[in-house]
């Protein structure tokens, strides 16, 4: 009877780390799509040869920091400006002609592999000879990391939080177990049972209810899961540029596992030390 | 076989149950431990399935000192031993076979062992027909031989019974009786405490007395001495 509570009460646990979990998982993901359209800029020196471009280019692209380059010619910088600048008046444009006021504005945007390497990178590209000046998005990449590392931190202190919770469960389902079965473990122990056969029944149960535990919150996540990412595709699909969500696949790829192993883990774990404490021979 | 130098036990109340017992016993005997009620006979058999641990003096059994043994090697030293308990200390959620085959299991017996040994020593007691009985549903007797069965289905060099025909009736005691001296005969060690006067009158075996907490006589081939106070 007293399994059963802890069952449903280590349901709960998983369960609630299983929502913490997708929406910190969400939210790197999130934060990592964003991080991606955050680029450094680098401009040249006057008139440097295009062959000291490319030079320049591809030491940048063997950086650890970076993970895509982009070149925009000239022309291309001019073209761009015209369309933001003169689109609704293009004859402005047209006094300058063939003479590209932006001739100087050829440069690379830098996408990096993590904004809180920017400041490294910045500091780097500041000394390459042939850069005349670098653009960066300080307090984008700030915010970003700054995020990042808060949601990691209140995610890992709800996380421990829960497990001190489901241990403190197991161990008391086991050490009620023992006081309820403490005559039959007495009777085990004269007739020569060793230690570990009267302890293996209370490990299995305890791995039990953690499997248990661990099963129905999981596939109630899974269900959960699938229809909330298909309800916010369906009504907000105006967001959905910027709610980039993880399919239920690739959210179960990692969450199954770990939930899994974290119901057996406890189970295993808080019986095992609760028998330690509670049957000394 | 069995050595006691000795022995006292106090328990944590303050009542001195054993006081100062040095008793030896060979491999093969039968003992016969009598006393009046209160005189440590149960003690004794507890210090020897060392369910207990003696205040003072030493037990060795098969060459092995008790107070010295491992906590790990209790199981295993438990094992050789097959005791009947005063209280018969039955499982009381499982029924009369699961009882017996629980004793096998504990020493990791195969199960195709079991199913064979566990009716033996049912039809040895006289309980064939009672195996899917709970100990509830038995009389104290009937239970009495069950703890027996299990005392013996793993066949053990030393055989610790308090009181195992205490809720026999006369016939009935004297069958189980004559179990215990087959058993013996067959090589183990017995020792029985009993308040049964007839039965060790009749079965001329060797007689230890106690009295409060002492021995008060170890004869061979003895009679049941009835010692006034
Ligand atoms: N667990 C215990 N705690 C305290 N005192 C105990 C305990 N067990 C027994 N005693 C006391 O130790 C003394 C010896 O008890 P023991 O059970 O050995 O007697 P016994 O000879 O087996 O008696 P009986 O013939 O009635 O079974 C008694 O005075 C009893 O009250
Ligand atoms: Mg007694």
């Amino acid at each position: 009877m007293f399994s059963l509570a802890s069952v449903a009460t280590m349901s709960a646990c998983i369960f609630l780390f299983g929502i913490f979990f997708c929406i910190i998982q969400n939210f790197q993901y999130m934060v990592k799509t964003a991080e991606q359209n955050v680029a450094v800029t680098v401009f040249f020196e006057k008139d440097l040869p295009q062959e000291q471009m490319d030079a320049i280019g591809e030491k940048i692209l063997a950086r650890d920091e970076v993970s895509d380059i982009h070149f925009v010619s000239a022309d291309e910088t001019w073209e761009a400006y015209q369309k933001i600048y003169f689109e609704e008046r293009p004859e402005l444009a047209e006094g300058f002609a063939e003479d590209n006021p932006l001739a100087n504005h050829a440069h690379y945007e830098i996408y990096l592999t993590d904004v809180a390497l920017q400041g490294s990178l910045v500091e780097y590209l500041e000394s390459v000879e042939g850069i005349r000046k670098v653009n960066k998005s300080a307090e984008i990449a700030d915010i970003l990391t700054n995020f990042n590392m808060l949601i990691a931190y209140v995610s890992v202190a709800i996380i421990i939080l829960l497990l001190c919770v489901s241990v403190f469960l197991i161990s008391n389902t086991v050490t009620i177990g023992i006081a309820v079965r403490k005559e039959e473990i007495a009777i085990m122990k004269l007739i020569g049972a060793t230690n570990s056969f009267v302890k293996a029944p209370f490990v299995v149960e305890g791995i039990l209810i953690g499997l248990i535990g661990a099963s129905i919150p999981l596939g109630l996540l899974y269900y959960l899961y699938t229809r909330l990412t298909q309800y916010v595709a369906g009504e907000f699909n105006i967001l959905t540029g910027l709610l980039q969500f993880l399919s239920v696949d690739e959210m179960f790829r990692i969450l199954l596992p770990v939930g899994l192993a974290l119901g057996v883990g406890i189970g295993f774990f808080g019986s095992f030390f609760t028998l330690r404490k509670h049957l000394k021979v | 076989m069995i050595d006691l130098q000795n022995v006292t036990k106090a328990y944590s109340t303050g009542v001195q149950a054993l006081n100062g017992i040095t008793l030896h016993i060979d491999k093969g005997e039968f003992v016969f431990i009598v006393g009046d009620s209160g005189s440590g006979k149960s003690t004794l058999i507890k210090l020897l399935l060392k369910e207990l641990d003696p205040t003072s003096g030493t037990i060795k059994v098969n060459g092995v000192n008790l107070n010295k043994m491992k906590r790990r090697a209790v199981p295993k030293y438990r094992r050789k031993l097959g005791v009947v308990f005063q209280d018969f200390r039955l499982l009381k959620d499982r029924n009369v076979y699961e009882n017996i085959a629980f004793a096998q299991r504990v020493v990791i017996t195969p199960s195709k062992q079991i199913r064979k040994n566990v009716p033996m020593m049912l039809s040895l007691v006289g309980l064939a027909e009672k195996y899917k009985s709970y100990p509830k549903q038995l009389s104290g007797g009937e239970q009495q031989r069950v703890a027996l069965a299990r005392a013996l289905v793993n066949q053990p060099n030393i055989l610790l019974a308090d009181e195992p025909t205490g809720n026999l009736d006369p016939k009935n005691s004297k069958e189980i009786m004559k179990l215990l001296e087959t058993i013996n005969e067959r090589g183990t060690t017995v020792v029985v405490v009993t308040h049964n006067q007839e039965i060790v009158d009749q079965m001329k075996k060797r007689v230890v007395a106690m009295h409060r907490g002492v021995i008060i006589s170890d004869e061979r081939k003895a009679g049941y001495t009835q010692h006034e106070n």
